[in-house]
C-alpha cells in the first residue's frame, strides 16, 4: 500500500507499507549494520524510534525464536529499500512482514535509504511520520512535527519490567519478593540489574559469567536495593535522553559508593551523570556494527555493535579515567572510576546484533565483583 | 606502531602470466603495494615476467626485472640487490610459491631476507592440509572429514574411510588444477592420479564433500598489534562444488543471520590468529549445511586473492595497499580512510547496495572440453555490478558480461524445451547454468525442483524469479498504453530500470522497434540513472573518493565539474583476446590525461584490473560498457569526446552507436577503423596505395565461398569480421572443411560476414604497433614472429627487434606503415599485421587501436606508447614530444604466450588460427636466444641443457625440422625419434635412436616419457590423422611437464637457445639498466 515518510524538516519519501494500513511516527534514524534487524526490532533501546536500515535487502532470513532481545518489538517504525516476503534460512519460522503485522508495527519499503541516511547525516536525526492516508502530505509533515522531541524525553517507563524478574537461561521468570527481601537461589554474586530496558543478550552473558541476577525497575529506590542485599550492581541500557531520568541517577549516585557497578549504554550515561559528569545528544547518534573503539587499557581495537543518539562529554568528568574512544570520531566509549570499583561502556559488549570483539567487558566487570567482594 | 626503519628495500614477486585463476587482480594487488611502499619511502624492487602489467612499468618500483619468475632467477635477483624484505603475499600463489622455495632452499637467510607479511611456517600452515587440519583442530573449527594422500596406496585406503562422494583437492596448484569429484572408485583413481601429478609436493587430499552447501568467503585483515578487521562477506550463489572463481558471487552475505555471520566472524579472526598471519589480509572460506547451519571451514588463503581485489572494488577499501603498510609494521588505527579522510581503516565497510560478480567462461575456445564445472577454475575472467537490490545488480552483471544478453530475460515465449532435460542440465553445473535456470523457470518448474537440482539458496531462485513475473508483467502492459503520459506505464518503466531491465529489455518487451525507442521514452517520463557513491561507509561518513555506480533513486551525489574532462571506455572482462593488455593502454590513456590536466573519466566493469582503481582516474564509473549504459554516463558528465582505441573490441563496437547518437569520439575516426575492418573499403585503399594482401573475398554463403576459395585457390584462412582474438577462425584444405566450417561460424560472425584469405604457407609473420598524430607516424615497434604466419598473432612467440629480417625489407615495412597511417588518418594508435613470402610483404591485417602488442612494445622499447597515443589524440604532435628520442634499444626482447591447457584436459595443444592464449612472458637479455630462453622459463618452460629430445614430424615438415636438430645433436643431446622421421635424420648423419608409436607396441614414446627420460619434445603434425594419433604425446607433455613445441620455427629457437645458454647459464639485469638510466 502506498505510504509516505514525511520529516518535520518537510522533506518527503514516497513507498509502499509492506503491513497493510497504518501510521506510526518516531525519531528517524539509520542503523548501518548489514545484519541483524530482528534484534534491532527488539531491541528496547529503539523505543521511540523508526529505524531507516543503509543495507537495502532486509528480512532474507526472516525472524526466528532465538535471536530475539526482548518480548516483542519496540521500534515504532520500520524503514528499508526491500522488504523479504519469503526469507530463506534453516531457522526462520516468520517471515518479516508478518512479525511486524503481528504486532502492529509498520513497516515501509521502497525508500530511497542512502538518499535518506545522507539527510540524516546532513541535518540530524529529527522526528519522522509514516502515513498511508497520501492524500494530504503536509498533514503526515504536521504530524511529525507533533510528536515529542528525544532530547529530555524520559523513555525507560515504556519499556522497564513492571516487577522484578530472574533469568532462567532462556526465558524471564517472574521474581518472588517478599517484604523487600529476596531469597538469593545461586551462589555466585549477587548482582542487581536495574531495567531500563535490558536486553536479553545482556542477562545471556552475566548468567554466562555465574551471577546470580536480580533484573529490577529501574524505578526501585537505593534503599530498595540495598534491602535486597546484591553483591553488585548493573545498569541496563534503554531508550531516551539520560538527562530525563533525574530519579534514576539520584539513586546511582547513592549507591556508586558502596557497590561495584556497571554500566551500559544508557547506564553509562547515568553513571556518568551520577559521578557529576553531562550528556549531549549526538547529530544523527551511532547506530551500526562497524565502528573501530580502541581500549586505552590494551591498545586493542575492538570493532564494536553501536546505538546511542546521547553521549557523556567527556570533558565534564572527573575522578574518572578513560578506558575507550571511539576511533571515528573520537567520543567517549566507556570510563573507569579512578578509586571506586566502576566501569561503564557506551557501546554494546553484548552485540546481538554486532561483532563479538567486546564481550571482555562482561569478564572484566566480574573480576572486578570478585577482587571486590571475594567472591 | 610507526612504520619500520630497520628495513629499507623491499622486494615485490608478482604473479607472472596471466592464466586461469591468476589475473589481473595480481597486478592490481602489486601496483598498490609497490605505490604504498614507495609513498612510504622504501626501495622497491619488482619482479614479474609479464609486460602487459602496471606494475612493471618502469617509475613504479626503483627496480624493475622482468625476468621468469622462478626460483633460480629470483635468487640471482636477491643476490644482486640484497633487499631486506620480502613481501610474499601479493603476487598470487606464484608469488607465495616462489617465496616459499626461496626460504626453503635458503636462498633468504643466506641473504639476510625477512620474510614480511607471512611467515614461512604461517604459509606452510595454511597451505598444507594436514597442517591446517591440525591448526583447526587446535581452534575446534570444523572441516569436512578428509585423508592427505601421496601415493595411489595412501588414495584406496582413505577411499575406504570417507564416504562418497569425495573431492580430491591438489595441495600446492593454482586454482585448485587437478582437482575434482569422485563418486565412485574408479573416478577417484583417475582424479587422484591427475590431481597428484598437478601438485607441486605430489600431495592431495580426499575429502568429504559437501556439495551442495552453502558457501561463503570472508575476507580478513590483520595487523601487527593483533586488531582483526572483516573487510567485506561474499556469499557464493553456486553451492559448494563449483569453484568459487566459477561461481556467481554476491556482497555482502545475504542469507546469515547477525549470530550465523558472527560465528563466522569470528571462526575466520581465530584462524588469521592460529595460522599466525601477522599482518595483511586473507581469505577463509566456510561451507554451511543448508539443512540446520553446520559450519565447516574449507580453506585459508594467506594472502592477497582474487576475492580481495573483488572485495577492494565491491566496498572501496584497498586491501592490497593496506596489507602492504600493514607489513611493514603500521597498525590499521594508523592508516587513513582514504574515502572518508575522517576516518581511519581500522573499521569494517558497511556497504548499501548489493555487489554481483560473474564469471566468463570460454568452452568455445576448447573444443574436446567439456563445459562442467567443477572444484578447479575454468573461468577466464569477470564482470562485477552495482545496484541498489540484487536484482539491479545481477541484470547489470549480465549484460557487463558481454555475451549477447541484455539481462537476465535472454528469453520470451512459451517454453520448447522438455522439463526432464531442463532438470538434468540444471544438475550438472555448467557455464550456462543460469541461463537454464531462466528455462526452467520458463517452462514452470517450481522453485523446490529447480533448488532441488541445483542447491543455489531458495533466496536467489525467488529473486529470479520476480525478474521473470517482471518480464511477464512487462510483456502484458497494453500496448496502446505505452504512452510517456500514461503515470501507470511510467511507474511500471521505472520499477523495471529499479530492478535492471535494460533499454533493450524493456524495448523487446513493449515490442517496441528498437532500444532507442525504449530509451527516448523513459527519458521523456524523466527516468534516468542517479550515480551513488561507493563510499565504505552506507553514507554515514562524507565520502571523498569519486567512485560511482549508477542507479535508478531519487538522491542526487555527483556534482560534475566544467572542467576539461575526457572519458575513457574499459575493456570489460577479460576474455581470450581481450586481457590485461588492454586494461594496460586504459590506464596509460588515464594516467597521460591526469598529467595533462584534463580529467579522466574511467568506465568499465571488471574487477581484477588496475583501471577500476579509485584512484587511477578521476573519475570512475562500475558500470557495464554498453550503448546504454555509458551514453547514460556521457550524458551527466557531458565530456568532450571519448576514447575507444584502448579498450579492445568491446569499446570500438561502441563507437558508431555512440557516434550516431552526438558522442565525440577522440583519435581516429570510427570512419577510418570502418575503412580497416570493411573488407572492400580496405581493399581499395591498399590498391590506391599499392600495397599487397593475399587475394581474398568475402562471402555470407558457403556457396559464395567455395567459389572464392576455388578461385584463390587452397589452402584458405577463413573467419568472421569484427571479431577478436581469431574467434572462429580456422585454415581450411579444402571444400568439405570450408562447407563444415560455415555451420559453426555463422553463429560467431551474426550478421557480418565471412572473410575469405588465401593461406599464405611458411610465410613469417611481422606485427608492427605505431603510433600517428595524422601527420608524422612513430613505428613503435617491428616485431618479427617466432611461429610461422597460421598461428593467431595472439599465440605466436615474436622478437623484438626483428632477428632474421633484412634491414631492407624492415625499412619497406615501416615504409608502408607510415603510408597506412597517412591514408586513414590515424590519430593514436595502430597495429599492423605483415606477412613476409619470399621476400615479398603481405598485408593480413590493419588495426587503427591499441593492440595486445601494445605494452610489451612500451617495456622493449621504453617508450610508453598508450601514454603517448593518448597526448597526440588530446592535439600534442609527435614531433615535439619526439618518441624517437626516448627510445631505448641495444638488446633483445621476446614475448611468448602462455596457454591454459592444463585446465581443459582432453583438448589438444596444437595452435592455429584461432587465439587460446591467456597471457603473455617477455623475456629481456643481449641476444635472442637468451631472451627467448627467459622467454620460455617464464611461460613455464624449463628448456634442458642435456638429455634426449623427442623429435616426431610428417614428411612435409622433415626438411624444415633439420636445423633443430643438428643443433641439438651437436650440443650433446641424445634423439629419439619416430620411426620415419629417425630414419630421414640418421640419413642427414644425425644420430638417432628409433622409438614407438603409441599404437606400434610398447616401450612405446609415452612409457619414454612418463618415466622421465625425455627433455623435450618436438611434435609436428600435417593432417587429422597424424594430429589424432599424437595427441596423447602432447597430453603427456603437458600433464608431466616436459617442455614441448608444436612448430619448426619454434623448435629452431629452442635449439638457438639451448646452445647459447651452454656453459654461460642466466644473468639478470633490471629494466632501468636495459634503459640506461642507472
Amino acid at each position: 500500500m502506498k505510504a509516505i515518510l514525511a520529516l518535520e524538516d518537510g522533506t518527503l519519501f514516497h513507498g509502499h507499507t509492506f503491513t497493510g494500513a497504518s501510521a506510526a511516527g518516531g525519531e528517524v534514524i539509520f542503523n548501518t549494520g548489514m545484519t541483524g534487524y530482528q534484534e534491532v526490532l527488539t531491541d528496547p533501546s529503539y523505543t521511540g524510534q523508526m529505524v531507516c536500515m543503509t543495507y537495502p535487502h532486509v528480512g532474507n532470513y526472516g525472524i526466528n525464536p532465538d535471536d530475539m532481545e526482548s518480548a516483542h518489538i519496540r521500534v515504532a517504525g520500520f524503514i528499508v529499500k526491500e522488504c523479504c516476503k519469503e526469507p530463506s534460512n534453516w531457522r526462520s519460522t516468520m517471515s518479516l512482514p508478518d512479525y511486524l503485522t503481528g504486532q502492529g508495527i509498520t513497516g515501509i519499503e521502497g525508500i530511497d535509504t542512502r538518499a535518506l541516511t545522507r539527510h540524516l547525516r546532513l541535518h540530524g536525526a529529527m522526528r519522522g511520520y509514516i502515513s498511508t492516508d497520501v492524500s494530504d502530505p503536509q498533514r503526515i509533515v504536521q504530524a511529525a512535527k507533533g510528536l515529542p522531541s528525544m532530547e529530555g524525553l524520559g523513555l525507560a517507563d515504556r519499556v522497564c519490567c513492571d516487577a522484578p524478574f530472574t533469568w532462567n537461561g532462556t526465558a524471564m521468570v517472574p521474581a518472588k519478593i517478599v517484604d523487600g527481601t529476596y531469597a538469593w537461589p545461586g551462589t555466585g554474586p549477587k548482582l542487581v540489574v536495574f531495567d531500563m530496558g535490558i536486553k536479553w543478550n545482556i542477562l545471556r552473558l552475566l548468567t554466562a559469567q555465574g551471577f546470580d541476577m536480580l533484573v529490577v525497575p529501574y524505578t526501585t529506590s537505593a534503599e530498595a536495593v540495598r534491602k535486597l542485599g546484591p553483591d553488585a550492581i548493573f545498569l541496563s541500557p534503554g531508550p531516551g535522553d539520560p538527562a530525563a531520568l533525574t530519579d534514576l541517577v539520584h539513586t546511582t549516585a547513592l549507591l556508586v559508593n558502596d557497590y561495584p557497578l556497571a554500566g551500559i549504554c544508557l547506564g553509562h550515561q547515568l553513571l556518568g551523570l551520577a559521578l557529576g559528569g553531562r550528556t549531549f545528544k549526538l547529530k544523527f547518534g551511532h547506530h551500526g556494527l562497524n565502528h573501530p573503539v580502541k581500549d586505552l587499557e590494551t591498545g586493542r581495537i575492538e570493532i564494536s555493535s553501536q546505538n546511542h543518539g546521547f553521549c557523556v562529554d567527556i570533558e565534564s568528568l572527573s575522578d574518572v579515567e578513560l578506558t575507550h574512544v571511539n576511533l571515528n570520531d573520537n567520543t567517549l566509549e566507556g570510563f573507569a572510576h579512578k578509586k571506586k570499583p566502576v566501569i561503564a561502556i557506551q557501546y554494546h559488549p553484548e552485540a546481538a546484533p554486532g561483532p563479538h570483539d567486546s564481550r571482555y567487558f562482561f569478564t572484566r566487570f566480574r573480576k572486578l565483583v570478585s577482587r571486590e567482594t571475594g567472591k | 606502531m610507526p612504520k619500520r626503519t630497520d628495513i629499507k628495500k623491499i622486494m615485490i614477486i608478482g604473479s607472472g602470466p596471466i592464466v586461469i585463476g591468476q589475473a589481473c587482480e595480481f597486478d592490481y594487488s602489486g601496483s598498490q603495494a609497490a605505490k604504498a611502499l614507495k609513498e612510504e619511502g622504501y626501495e622497491v624492487v619488482l619482479v614479474n615476467s609479464n609486460p602487459a602489467t602496471i606494475m612493471t612499468d618502469p617509475g613504479l618500483a626503483d627496480r624493475t626485472y622482468i625476468e621468469p619468475i622462478e626460483p633460480g632467477t629470483v635468487a640471482r635477483i636477491i643476490a644482486r640487490e640484497r633487499p631486506d624484505a620480502l613481501l610474499p603475499t601479493l603476487g598470487g600463489q606464484t608469488g607465495l610459491n616462489t617465496a616459499v622455495a626461496l626460504a626453503e632452499s635458503g636462498v633468504l637467510a643466506e641473504y639476510g631476507v625477512e620474510l614480511i607479511g607471512a611467515s614461512l611456517e604461517a604459509i606452510k600452515k595454511a597451505e598444507s592440509r594436514d597442517l591446517f587440519r591440525n591448526a583447526m583442530d587446535n581452534i575446534g573449527l570444523k572441516i569436512p572429514q578428509s585423508g592427505i594422500c601421496h601415493t595411489m596406496d595412501d588414495v584406496r585406503d582413505w577411499g575406504k574411510r570417507i564416504p562418497f562422494p569425495i573431492i580430491v583437492r591438489p595441495a600446492f596448484t593454482l586454482g585448485g588444477t587437478g582437482g575434482g569429484v569422485a563418486y565412485n572408485q574408479e573416478d577417484l583413481e583417475k582424479i587422484s592420479a591427475v590431481g597428484l601429478a598437478a601438485s607441486m609436493k605430489s600431495e592431495i587430499m580426499l575429502e568429504r564433500s559437501v556439495i551442495g552447501w552453502k558457501e561463503f568467503e570472508l575476507e580478513v585483515m590483520r595487523d601487527k598489534a593483533d586488531n582483526c578487521v572483516i573487510i567485506c562477506s561474499i556469499e557464493n550463489i553456486d553451492p559448494m562444488g563449483v569453484h568459487t572463481g566459477d561461481s556467481i558471487t554476491v556482497a555482502p552475505a545475504q542469507t546469515l543471520t547477525d549470530d550465523e555471520y558472527q560465528m563466522m566472524r569470528n571462526a575466520a579472526i581465530a584462524i588469521m590468529r592460529e595460522i599466525g598471519v601477522e599482518t595483511g589480509g586473507s581469505n577463509v572460506q566456510f561451507a554451511v549445511n543448508p539443512a540446520d547451519g553446520e559450519m565447516f571451514i574449507i580453506e585459508m588463503n594467506p594472502r592477497v586473492s582474487r576475492s580481495s581485489a573483488l572485495a577492494s572494488k565491491a566496498t572501496g577499501f584497498p586491501i592490497a595497499k593496506i596489507a602492504a603498510k600493514l607489513a611493514v609494521g603500521y597498525t590499521l588505527d594508523e592508516i587513513p580512510n582514504d574515502i572518508t579522510r575522517e576516518t581511519m581503516a581500522s573499521f569494517e565497510p558497511s556497504i548499501d547496495y548489493c555487489v554481483v560478480k560473474i564469471p566468463r567462461f570460454t568452452f568455445e575456445k576448447f573444443p574436446g572440453s567439456e563445459d562442467y564445472l567443477t572444484t578447479a577454475m575454468k573461468s577466464v575472467g569477470e564482470a562485477m555490478s552495482i545496484g541498489r537490490n540484487f536484482k539491479e545488480a545481477m541484470q547489470k552483471g549480465l549484460r557487463s558480461l558481454e555475451i549477447g544478453a541484455t539481462g537476465f530475460s535472454a528469453l520470451t515465449g512459451v517454453c520448447e524445451s522438455d522439463r526432464e532435460q531442463v532438470l538434468a542440465d540444471l544438475r550438472k553445473p555448467n557455464s550456462r547454468r543460469l541461463f537454464q535456470v531462466r528455462e526452467a523457470m520458463r517452462c514452470g518448474v517450481s522453485l523446490e525442483d529447480i533448488f532441488d537440482a541445483t542447491w543455489i539458496d531458495p533466496w536467489y531462485l525467488r529473486q529470479l524469479k520476480e525478474i521473470v513475473d517482471m518480464e511477464a508483467v512487462l510483456a502484458a502492459f497494453p500496448k496502446d498504453k505505452i504512452a510517456v503520459a500514461n503515470t501507470e506505464c511510467r511507474e511500471l518503466v521505472l520499477t523495471a530500470k529499479q530492478n535492471g531491465f535494460s533499454d533493450p529489455q524493456i524495448a523487446s518487451l513493449f515490442g517496441l522497434g528498437s532500444s532507442l525507442e525504449a530509451r527516448k521514452l523513459r527519458k521523456d517520463m524523466g527516468i534516468t540513472p542517479t550515480y551513488y557513491l561507493v563510499d565504505t561507509c552506507a553514507a554515514e561518513f562524507e565520502a571523498y573518493t569519486p567512485y560511482y555506480y549508477s542507479t535508478y533513486e531519487t538522491g542526487k551525489e555527483i556534482a560534475p565539474k566544467a572542467a576539461r574532462k575526457v572519458v575513457i571506455l574499459g575493456g570489460g572482462p577479460n576474455r581470450i583476446g581481450q586481457g590485461i593488455e588492454f586494461d594496460y593502454c586504459c590506464c596509460h590513456a588515464s594516467y597521460a590525461l591526469r598529467e595533462m590536466g584534463v580529467e579522466s573519466i574511467m568506465v568499465n566493469s571488471n574487477p581484477e584490473t588496475v583501471s577500476t582503481d579509485y584512484d587511477t582516474s578521476d573519475r570512475l564509473y562500475f558500470e557495464p560498457l554498453t550503448f546504454e549504459d555509458v551514453l547514460n554516463i556521457i550524458e551527466v558528465e557531458k565530456p568532450e569526446g571519448i576514447i575507444v582505441q584502448f579498450g579492445g573490441q568491446t569499446p570500438l563496437n561502441l563507437a558508431v552507436p555512440l557516434l550516431n547518437a552526438g558522442v565525440r569520439i577522440l583519435g581516429t575516426s570510427p570512419d577510418s577503423i570502418d575503412r580497416a575492418e570493411n573488407r572492400e573499403r580496405f581493399q581499395a585503399m591498399l590498391q590506391k596505395l599499392g600495397l599487397r594482401q593475399p587475394d581474398n573475398g568475402t562471402a555470407f554463403t558457403a556457396e559464395d565461398a567455395a567459389v572464392i576459395a576455388d578461385k584463390i585457390g587452397y589452402p584458405v584462412v577463413v573467419r568472421p569480421s569484427y571479431v577478436l582474438g581469431g574467434r572462429a577462425m580456422e585454415i581450411v584444405y579444402d571444400r568439405a572443411d570450408l562447407e563444415n566450417y560455415f555451420k559453426v561460424a555463422v553463429v560467431a560472425s551474426g550478421k557480418h560476414p565471412i572473410l575469405i584469405d588465401k593461406f599464405l604457407v611458411n610465410a613469417i609473420e611481422v606485427d608492427v604497433d605505431a603510433v600517428s598524430d595524422g601527420t608524422d607516424t612513430y613505428v613503435a615497434g617491428v616485431m618479427e614472429h617466432i611461429e610461422e604466419a597460421g598461428i593467431h598473432s595472439g599465440d605466436s612467440a615474436c622478437v623484438l627487434p626483428p632477428h632474421s629480417l633484412d634491414p631492407a625489407l624492415i625499412a619497406e615495412i615501416e615504409r608502408q606503415t607510415v603510408a597506412l597511417a597517412e591514408e586513414l588518418e590515424v590519430v593514436g594508435l595502430m597495429n599492423i599485421q605483415f606477412a613476409v613470402k619470399d621476400g615479398d610483404i603481405y598485408i593480413l591485417e590493419v588495426n587503427p587501436r591499441a593492440s595486445r602488442t601494445s605494452p610489451f612494445v612500451s617495456k622493449a622499447t621504453g617508450v610508453p606508447l598508450a601514454k603517448l597515443a593518448t597526448k597526440v589524440i588530446m592535439g600534442g604532435k609527435l614531433k615535439e614530444i619526439n618518441p624517437w628520442a626516448e627510445r631505448k634499444s641495444g638488446y633483445y626482447s621476446v614475448k611468448e604466450s602462455v596457454f591454459p591447457f592444463n585446465r581443459f584436459p582432453g583438448v589438444d595443444v596444437l595452435l592455429g588460427p584461432e587465439m587460446r592464449s591467456t597471457g603473455e612472458v617477455m623475456g629481456i637479455d643481449a641476444s635472442v636466444g637468451l631472451a627467448f630462453m627467459k622467454s620460455q622459463l617464464g611461460a613455464g618452460q624449463v628448456l634442458p641443457q642435456s638429455g634426449t629430445v623427442f623429435i616426431s614430424v610428417p614428411d612435409s615438415a622433415k626438411d624444415d625440422i633439420l636445423p633443430a636438430a643438428q643443433i641439438l645433436s651437436e650440443v650433446g643431446f641424445k634423439i629419439m625419434a619416430t620411426k620415419g622421421t629417425a630414419a630421414y635424420l640418421a640419413g642427414k648423419g644425425i644420430a638417432v635412436t628409433p622409438v614407438m608409436k603409441v599404437f606400434e607396441g610398447r616401450p612405446h614414446i609415452v612409457d619414454h616419457m612418463k618415466n622421465r627420460e625425455i627433455g623435450l619434445v618436438i611434435n609436428l603434425v600435417s593432417d587429422k590423422r597424424t594430429v589424432r594419433d599424437s595427441m596423447i604425446i602432447r597430453q603427456t607433455a603437458l600433464l608431466y611437464g616436459i617442455p614441448y613445441t608444436t612448430t619448426a620455427a619454434g623448435a629452431k629457437a629452442m635449439a638457438q637457445a639451448i646452445r647459447e645458454m651452454d656453459g654461460i647459464g642466466l644473468t639478470v639485469k633490471s629494466l632501468q639498466e636495459y634503459y640506461g638510466a642507472n
